[in-house]
C-alpha cells in the first residue's frame, strides 16, 4: 500500500474481494448456462486460430452473447500480450 | 405437523422422480396444505429431486463464496429443469441468508445481505443471525424456532411470517449497540 493508501485508510476488504470473485464466477457460469451449446467450442476454435500467430492463454479470449430485443450480439474479446 | 423421513441411507438413488411425485400427490390428497421438502446441501441429485415439483423454493445460503455460488447453480436448475420451468412457468424463489454476523459485515469481513441479493437477484425472505442457539437446538433435537428467547428463533419466525405474506422489518442485521459496561466486562452473546 502506498503512502496515499495509508492516509486515506481505504484498504480493500475481504468482503469486497468475495463479492468481486463471486460476480466473476457467476457471470461466467450464467453465460455458459444461458448461451447456446456451441459457445465453448467457438471459444476454443478461436483460441486455436489466434494461438497460431500469437502466444495467448485460454483466459485471454472471452466470448459472450448478449440478447437485446430481437437481436443477438456476439462479443469477442482477445487480449494480446504486450510483446 | 407430520414428518416423513426420506433420507437415502443405503442407496443414494433410492428416490425416483415418479416416486417423489406420487408421494407428494398422495400427501396433497390427504389434505396437507404445505409440504416442505428439505433438500441436502449442494447441487447433488437429492437437491434436484427435492426441487423438481416445487411451487416455491427457499434458497438457504451463507454469506460465503462457495455457498452463494452453489445457490446460483440451484437457481439455474430451478429456472431450467424444474417441473414448473419445463411447463413454461416459474418457481417462486425466496432467499434466506443464515449465519449472518452484522459486526463482521460492518468491518468488511463478510458479504452483506445486499451483496448476496445483488449477486443472486432473488427476493430476500429473511436473515438469520449467527447464533449459539442454533447448535444448542440441534444438539438437543429441538427446532430453534421454538426457542423464542434467541435471536435466531425470532428471525426464523419472522421469515415464516414473511413467507405467509406478512410485512415484517428485518431484525438483527445491524451490530448491536454495546454499552460501555458490557464492553469492559467483555459481554455479548
Amino acid at each position: 500500500m502506498g503512502l496515499f493508501g495509508l492516509f486515506s485508510g481505504k484498504k480493500k476488504t475481504s468482503a469486497a474481494a468475495a463479492k468481486e470473485r463471486l460476480q466473476i464466477l457467476i457471470s461466467h457460469e450464467r453465460q455458459n448456462r444461458q448461451g447456446p451449446d456451441f459457445l465453448p467450442d467457438l471459444q476454443r476454435d478461436i483460441l486455436d486460430v489466434v494461438k497460431k500467430y500469437v502466444a495467448i492463454r485460454e483466459d485471454h479470449v472471452s466470448v459472450r452473447l448478449d440478447r437485446t430485443g430481437d437481436a443477438s450480439v456476439l462479443e469477442l474479446n482477445v487480449t494480446l500480450p504486450e510483446n | 405437523m407430520s414428518i416423513l423421513a426420506a433420507s437415502q441411507t443405503k442407496d443414494k438413488d433410492a428416490l425416483t422422480e415418479e416416486g417423489v411425485g406420487q408421494v407428494l400427490d398422495e400427501l396433497a390428497e390427504l389434505g396437507f396444505e404445505y409440504i416442505v421438502c428439505d433438500s441436502p446441501a449442494g447441487i447433488e441429485r437429492g437437491a434436484t429431486m427435492a426441487l423438481h415439483f416445487a411451487d416455491h423454493a427457499v434458497i438457504v445460503t451463507n454469506p460465503e463464496v462457495s455457498s452463494v455460488r452453489d445457490s446460483d447453480r440451484i437457481l439455474g436448475i430451478l429456472q431450467s429443469k424444474s417441473k414448473r420451468a419445463k411447463e413454461g412457468g416459474k418457481v417462486h424463489e425466496h432467499l434466506l441468508i443464515t449465519r449472518y454476523d452484522p459486526v463482521r459485515v460492518e468491518n468488511g469481513e463478510m458479504l452483506s445481505k445486499e451483496d448476496v441479493c445483488d449477486i443472486l437477484a432473488v427476493k430476500l425472505i429473511g436473515v438469520i443471525p449467527e447464533s449459539k442457539a442454533v447448535l444448542k437446538a440441534s444438539n438437543t433435537g429441538a427446532p430453534v424456532i421454538l426457542d423464542q428467547d434467541s435471536d435466531a428463533g425470532l428471525a426464523y419466525s419472522d421469515s415464516v411470517a414473511r413467507f405467509l405474506g406478512e410485512d415484517r422489518p428485518m431484525r438483527f442485521v445491524t451490530p448491536r449497540k454495546q454499552g460501555l459496561l458490557s464492553r469492559i466486562l467483555g459481554g455479548g452473546d
